[in-house]
């Protein structure tokens, strides 16, 4: 080894005020939140699930639509890093008077939290926030357009999993059209070098998904064929305006993922699922219950990777000595 | 540039002060190791290397990150963020003795903030600090309890402790500043 020449630097942080999506991450960057990923979870694997690292940073959960798992998620992941949380519940918030988004964000941005972490049912709200707030803006779901906490902590337990993911076969069921969950594992799971199929209803496949480097397919066998990872998508029901498909009796012959489906796959293949599921429409119980289910881990790891995202941006942010 | 410490003379600091060690406690018993990461986890294992050639006992070992302890996070605006990585405590604190063993004792600050980290696994008896370094300038109340060696220094300077494990190369070095 020369002494005179200084290894290159590894990447230690982020240098975004904000998580909007995927897109805007390097492989570098995303494979920086799994490693800090690790170590947070080896925080909530302690006796004293705590850490002092975000005292004193005031994180604010703006949920525009229902959610139990990702606002728990970001909750427990906020309160293991020591920042002071408040959520905003729209039921019971001025928006019902008719405030809009921008507005609601400008009045909390008035009392100078850290970050916000957004729900909304429109795609694009959280870069609409990003430019006109100082506070990190974290995506955690905007409508059809991404999710990508949920993308990190499913490339997190395929890692853990299966040691790598470059090269893996990962086969996306269901509903794809109305999936922010897709568009950002996809992105992310290309990033990374992985093999990924998309699969479901002609009339729930996006037009140009080819276009992100994915295979599409209406056959389910064919995209589980040989398979590392399946990775369920739910009928997203509430968003669907008109007949996608006859009925989810229907769907689920066709699409759903039973044990013989499962079985096509390779041996030790892992079933996935962000949730909520919907038993005996996208996934048989026995499936979502079986041996070769992660689902559970998924949400676990979910907290991990958020503490990761919320340390990381805390870190690298520009807007700390604004607040 | 300056060589302060080469390999035999880091050897010789860390065998006394295990002998220290043995002598102090009477013997290894309810005594852990808890290395500072980076560097402290190298000098960690040598020691339980040299206190089970002393002693023949095994000392339990393990590995400390206290970046989510830091009081310095926030202050940077550019510059690199400290990466985090596990902590690895497979053992119980509860009223051992902890060894605390770090590279450079310079501030007190990673000190403080090993200290916080640590007790958030547990309540030692007691906790004591091994430092292959100690380069004066405190900014809190913290006294190492082994020390390989003293060296004076200014602010201006920095002192690299380099190790075979991490490094390739045992030795510490002392830098001044240019012109």
């Amino acid at each position: 080894m020369d002494p005179t020449v200084a290894p290159a630097a590894p990447l230690t942080g982020l240098r975004h005020k904000d998580l909007l999506g995927i897109a805007g991450l390097t492989p570098e960057e995303v494979v920086l939140i799994l490693d800090t990923a690790e170590a947070m979870k080896e925080v909530g694997q302690r006796a004293i699930k705590k850490v002092p690292t975000l005292r004193g940073k005031t994180i604010v959960n703006l949920f525009f639509e229902a959610s139990t798992r990702t606002r728990t998620s970001f909750e427990i992941a906020e309160k293991r890093l020591s920042a002071d949380t408040l959520n905003v519940a729209i039921a019971t918030s001025s928006v019902t008077k008719g405030e809009t988004l921008v507005d609601t964000a400008m009045n909390i941005e008035a009392m100078a939290p850290s970050m916000i972490v957004l729900r909304h049912a429109s795609s694009g709200a959280c870069h609409l926030l990003a430019r006109i707030c100082r506070a990190g803006i974290v995506n955690a779901g905007d409508g059809l357009h991404e999710h990508p906490t949920q993308a990190l902590l499913d490339a997190f337990t395929i890692r853990e999993r299966k040691g790598r993911i470059a090269g893996l076969k990962v086969a996306i069921v269901g509903d794809l059209l109305h999936s922010r969950v897709l568009r950002s594992n996809v992105r992310l799971l290309t990033k990374l070098g992985a093999d990924v199929w998309v699969c479901g209803p002609r009339t729930l496949i996006p037009v140009g998904i080819e276009a992100l480097g994915v295979r599409a397919t209406t056959r389910v066998d064919e995209a589980v064929e040989g398979a590392d990872v399946v990775m369920m998508l739910r009928i997203q029901l509430e968003r669907m305006q008109g007949a996608f498909f006859p009925s989810l009796r229907e769907y689920f012959t066709t699409f759903g993922m039973t044990e013989a489906r499962v079985a096509r796959a390779k041996d030790d293949v892992i079933i996935m699922h962000p949730g909520p599921i919907n038993r005996g429409v996208e996934i048989a119980s026995e499936v979502a219950d079986g041996p070769f289910s992660v689902i559970l881990d998924q949400v676990a790891n979910g907290v991990a990777v958020r503490m990761a995202v919320l340390y990381l941006l805390a870190g690298g942010a520009e807007h700390e000595t604004a607040a | 540039m300056a060589v302060v410490m080469d390999a035999d003379r880091i050897s010789r600091a860390l065998t006394r002060i295990a002998h220290e060690i043995v002598e102090r406690n009477r013997g290894v018993d309810g005594l852990a190791l808890v290395g500072v990461r980076s560097r402290g986890v190298p000098l960690a294992r040598r020691l339980a290397t040299a206190l089970k050639t002393i002693t023949g006992d095994d000392v339990p070992t393990g590995a400390l990150d206290i970046t989510l302890y830091r009081d310095d996070l926030m202050r940077h605006q550019v510059g690199p963020q400290p990466l985090v990585r596990k902590t690895e405590i497979p053992f119980s604190i509860d009223d051992a003795t902890i060894v605390l063993v770090d590279d450079v004792l310079y501030t007190g600050r990673t000190t403080r903030a090993a200290l916080d980290a640590l007790i958030d696994f547990g309540r030692p008896k007691v906790i004591q600090l091994v430092v292959l370094v100690d380069r004066g300038h405190r900014e809190l109340p913290v006294k190492a309890d082994y020390v390989g060696k003293n060296i004076p220094t200014s602010r201006q300077e920095s002192v690299q402790v380099r190790l075979l494990e991490l490094d390739g190369t045992d030795e510490v070095v002392l830098d001044r500043p240019e012109g």
